[in-house]
């Protein structure tokens, strides 16, 4: 993907000489293997910071509200376009605020994945025509990088940006043989017994640090639930009853809004993956109201309007 | 090993209403273990955590003066959770008490010296003990020229009025009190905001003067020039500073202010003190 | 000061003995996440584990305490007056950690005995326990404990220093605790420590990482407050708060109330000031409202205002967990390399927001 980077720098330095942007948000390189830091540049010549590869799986949407600036350049692949979208219908930005520079996507590595299937500290990670290769004081590994991508991009079907003002490469095929919702009908699957397993499983390693809240580009309410004391809803202790109230809440806040682009799951120091529970609220959405969020800036989410014929079975 | 978390119980002894819209009230504590008031000696300045089990803790600066014996008082004003919860206390409830927590004012520097006092609103209440103890007979000799501005938004919001009166018939202490508007044809005394007021009738600062003030934000940043007209010094400036807290006790790291900790090093600063921090309180 | 030889074939024997008189704890993996837990009977701890995911803060200092209970029944006499809890004080040791993770221990402590109030909670703890450590003869590459005050031999705040020989520990004996523990588990073999010096000297020289920190006490500090170079580091910052909670010398708490029916506990959370909600005013107002300044106060307070307060150099230990956990990459090396060569002459003192 180094294409990607000359691109997006040469694109970032056009928009800033022409200034038709106030600044661009993007990704340079970060100082741990696997890592880029989001960064913003405001001059011309700040845009050879900018880099793209495999590991900018951080959500940049989630920089885009509550900004003074009046005209904002973003890179954004196929996940952060639809939270683009999502924003502009929600009001916390303008279509006019932003020029989206879309990244056609070719899926995220998944940094803890590498890491559990080496043995060592990695010192490097590079990447090389689909094969990734990780150096070690012991030696060098090489996986496929259709092995180790970040399990959202694996089954992935929205890789293009929905929107975009320029591009930073030709549009890729999208998958169709994926199944994204395979996860959550296993637990869909499972007895009860097992589902409360489970969930008490998942979420057992929770330190309530909120990086998924923090990371996720939907999470913008200026008190979120968990914060409020009059009344108080959620307790903030390691008490298993309002970790579990956190996420479950969370999840809600997330129904039909979610596009999967695993922020959350990336942030989280405890490797939690919660993506299970907005994900079944997404298949949710899906199934009862045929909506996928951010896919187009013409229609309302699912849960801002009704229609005549949506499923009425719980009325009784 | 002694707990300074554990708060000493007190009895609510009476319950006193002092403004008209009913926000701000005097609460007169008594402790339920006598050797706990003993713990409890404490200087005009400091604060105390007010501990309502199951709701909180709020810190609140002392306004009974270390020269009154048997209780002490805080004047709250009803903002939050625990505050609320504890102007719907009635008299009889048990509650408890932390402290005294803080800096004083810092009286053996203010031994000999003239004092100007200038307060706004309901951050009068340290400033009562303050007053209550120099003009205590055992401690009025110690000072010089005392001067007290304290101004409110209206007659009806004055704390302490019975004594606000007493006070300004006395001849050791020279009181200005005002508000900021009325339109009561009986008000005897001065209109218009604190700072003018202050321009207006505090003496001149020198070497041998300090002025004590505590107010809200807005009066503080309106004041600060005339003080420095008036010519005090900015370590002759004394403010006492709020931020949100927990433990009171320099531990939960909540109120820093630079390298300072507002419930340990402070609350009571110099103005000198406050310039070289950053302004994040 | 005393060494000790412990054959690796004594060790299990050594711990089966210590478990009469001492509750163990250890580094160890738990569903492939390394930590700090409590040792079961026969387990011991981890040798091959470099770096836990969580400090052991937690074992002086854990996520969530009980600190008082009180009962709001009221017919009941005590209603509304706050008691102490019951607490496990029993002495206990910790075996293997590193000397960056002790030597925290003894930052934390000059706050939570600050020479006017003395936290129980925290002390009795602290008090309670025996610190054995394990020297690291291989460093990650994140580790910067050598420019941060501490190093792989480091002993501050250590009773017991132990350092793989192989087949072999050698044990270096700091404190009378130390020696207590040492007797108890019946390793008394003395030794010679050199080979611990060599050691030492080839593990500093390993350690590749660094923080920057020789100007940070003479510099302004409202030169560093002001200065323009927050904005850029702060923006990629998502104010998650790993950083503070993976960082054994962050010691911010929070005291909560919580209450169950009639009967209800005053405890404390383990906070941190990159939550927005941290210093907001019941007024509404709050002091540090944007991100940049929840940022620039954590840097300022870890590597100035500690400086400036206690003159012991700055409030970190070079572990590297943050570097590691941080999910946008935000690096203290990076920030104390901008914050140690601000030119502060070119300063002007009227001070920005």
């Amino acid at each position: 993907m180094t294409a990607y980077t000359e691109k997006i720098r040469e694109i970032a330095q056009r928009l800033l000489k022409e200034c038709k942007v106030e600044m661009v948000i993007g990704f340079r390189a970060g100082t741990m293997p696997m890592m880029n830091e989001p960064c913003f540049i405001r001059k011309p010549d700040q845009a050879d910071q900018l880099v793209w590869d495999s590991n900018c799986g951080i959500n940049l949407a989630n920089y885009l509200t509550n900004r003074k600036e009046g005209k904002i350049g973003i890179v954004a692949k196929g996940c952060d376009s639809r939270n683009i979208v999502n924003h502009i219908l929600e009001n916390k930005i303008q279509r006019d605020q932003v020029v989206v520079i879309g990244v056609p996507c070719l899926g995220m590595i998944d940094k803890r994945k590498i890491t559990r299937e080496t043995e060592g500290e990695i010192l490097a990670v590079t990447e090389t025509d689909g094969k990734v290769s990780v150096q070690t004081a012991g030696g060098e590994t090489t996986f496929d990088k259709a092995d180790v991508l970040q399990s959202n991009c694996r089954v992935c079907t929205h890789r293009n940006p929905v929107i975009h003002d320029e591009m930073a490469g030709d549009p890729v095929a999208e998958q169709t043989d994926v199944d994204p919702y395979a996860d959550v009908k296993a637990i869909e699957a499972m007895s009860t017994e097992d589902k409360w397993n489970f969930f008490d499983e998942l979420l057992s390693p929770c330190i309530r640090c909120y990086a998924c809240r923090n990371a996720c580009p939907l999470c913008y309410c200026p008190t979120c639930f968990v914060d409020e004391s009059k009344p108080q809803w959620v307790g903030k202790s390691q008490d298993p009853l309002d970790i579990r109230t956190f996420h479950f809440l969370r999840a809600y806040h997330c129904a039909g809004r979610c596009t999967d682009c695993g922020a959350c799951e990336r942030a989280c120091p405890v490797g939690i993956n919660m993506r299970v529970l907005t994900k079944k609220l997404n298949k949710d959405c899906l199934e009862q109201y045929g909506w996928e969020a951010g896919l187009s800036l013409d229609s309302r989410p699912a849960l801002d309007i009704y229609n005549p014929n949506d499923p009425d079975e719980f009325i009784k | 090993m002694e707990n300074p978390y554990l708060p000493y119980p007190v009895r609510i002894d009476d319950i006193i209403v002092e403004s008209e819209d009913r926000s701000l009230k005097t609460f007169k504590f008594v402790f339920l273990n006598p050797e706990d008031e003993k713990k409890f000696a404490y200087s005009a300045g400091q604060f105390a955590e007010l501990s309502i089990a199951g709701k909180g803790e709020i810190p609140i600066g002392i306004a009974s003066s270390p020269v009154e014996k048997g209780f002490i008082k805080f004047t709250v004003n009803k903002a939050g959770l625990v505050t609320s919860h504890l102007h719907n206390m009635t008299v009889g409830d048990i509650m408890g008490v932390r402290g005294p927590l803080g800096n004083s004012y810092p009286w053996k520097q203010l031994e000999g010296k003239n004092v100007l006092i200038v307060g706004g609103g309901f951050a009068f209440t340290t400033l009562r003990s303050s007053i209550i103890y120099m003009l205590d007979p055992a401690n009025r000799s110690k000072f010089g020229d005392i001067t007290v501005v304290y101004g409110a938004r209206s007659p009806g919001m004055l704390l302490y009025k019975d004594e606000l009166v007493e006070w300004e018939k006395r001849d050791d202490i020279n009181m200005h009190i005002t508000v900021d508007g009325t339109d009561d044809p009986d008000w005897k005394y001065n209109v218009g905001f604190v700072p003018p007021i202050t321009e207006q009738k505090a003496p001149q600062g020198d070497a041998d003067s300090y002025a004590i003030v505590c107010g809200p934000p807005i009066m503080i940043k309106f004041t600060q020039p005339v003080l420095e007209k008036l010519g005090y010094d900015h370590d002759h400036i004394i403010l006492s500073l709020e931020n949100r807290m927990k433990c009171g006790i320099g531990m939960c790291g909540r109120c820093g202010i630079g390298r300072e900790l507002v419930c340990k090093d402070g609350p009571v600063f110099t103005l000198n003190q406050i310039n070289q921090t950053p302004r994040e309180y | 000061m005393k060494v000790i030889k412990i054959d690796k074939a004594q060790w299990t024997k050594g711990l089966d003995a210590l478990r009469e008189g001492y509750r163990l704890y250890g580094p160890v993996k738990e569903k492939e996440i390394a930590c700090f837990r409590e040792l079961a009977d026969g387990q011991t701890p981890d040798s091959e584990i470099k770096n836990t995911r969580l400090s052991p803060k937690s074992l002086v200092f854990p996520q969530s305490e009980a600190m008082m209970a009180y009962s709001l029944d009221k017919n009941d006499d005590e209603q509304g007056i706050c008691k102490e809890v019951p607490k496990d004080y029993s002495p206990r040791a910790v075996l293997g950690i590193r000397p960056c993770d002790a030597k925290a221990m003894v930052l934390v402590r000059m706050n939570f005995d600050n020479g006017d109030y003395r936290d129980p909670y925290w002390l009795n703890l602290y008090e309670a326990t025996t610190f054995v450590g394990m020297a690291c003869d291989n460093p990650c590459s994140t580790c910067f404990c050598t420019t941060a005050g501490c190093g792989p031999y480091h002993e501050e705040g250590l009773d017991l220093l132990l350092s793989d020989q192989g087949d072999h520990y050698l044990a270096k004996v700091l404190s009378d605790k130390g020696q207590a523990l040492a007797q108890k588990a019946g390793w008394t073999t003395e030794a010679d420590g050199q080979p611990m010096e060599s050691g030492k000297a080839t593990a500093e020289g390993k350690i590749t990482a660094a923080v920057e920190t020789d100007r940070l006490r003479a510099l302004d500090t409202l030169a560093l407050h002001g200065a323009d170079f927050w904005e850029d580091i702060s923006f990629s910052c998502i104010n998650c708060g790993t950083c503070t909670f993976v960082c054994p010398t962050c010691w911010c708490f929070d005291i909560q109330d919580e209450v169950y029916g009639k009967k209800g506990v005053r405890m404390r959370n383990w906070d941190s000031c990159m939550f927005p909600i941290f210093t907001v005013h019941t007024t509404g107002h709050n002091p540090r409202d944007t991100k940049l300044q929840r940022l620039r106060q954590r840097f300022m307070h870890k590597l100035k205002y500690f400086v400036d307060k206690y003159d012991k150099g700055i409030m970190c230990v070079g572990c590297g967990r943050c570097v590691q956990q941080c999910p946008v990459n935000i690096d203290i090396r990076k920030v104390s390399h901008a914050m140690n060569s601000l030119d502060a002459e070119n300063f002007c003192a009227v001070q920005g927001k």
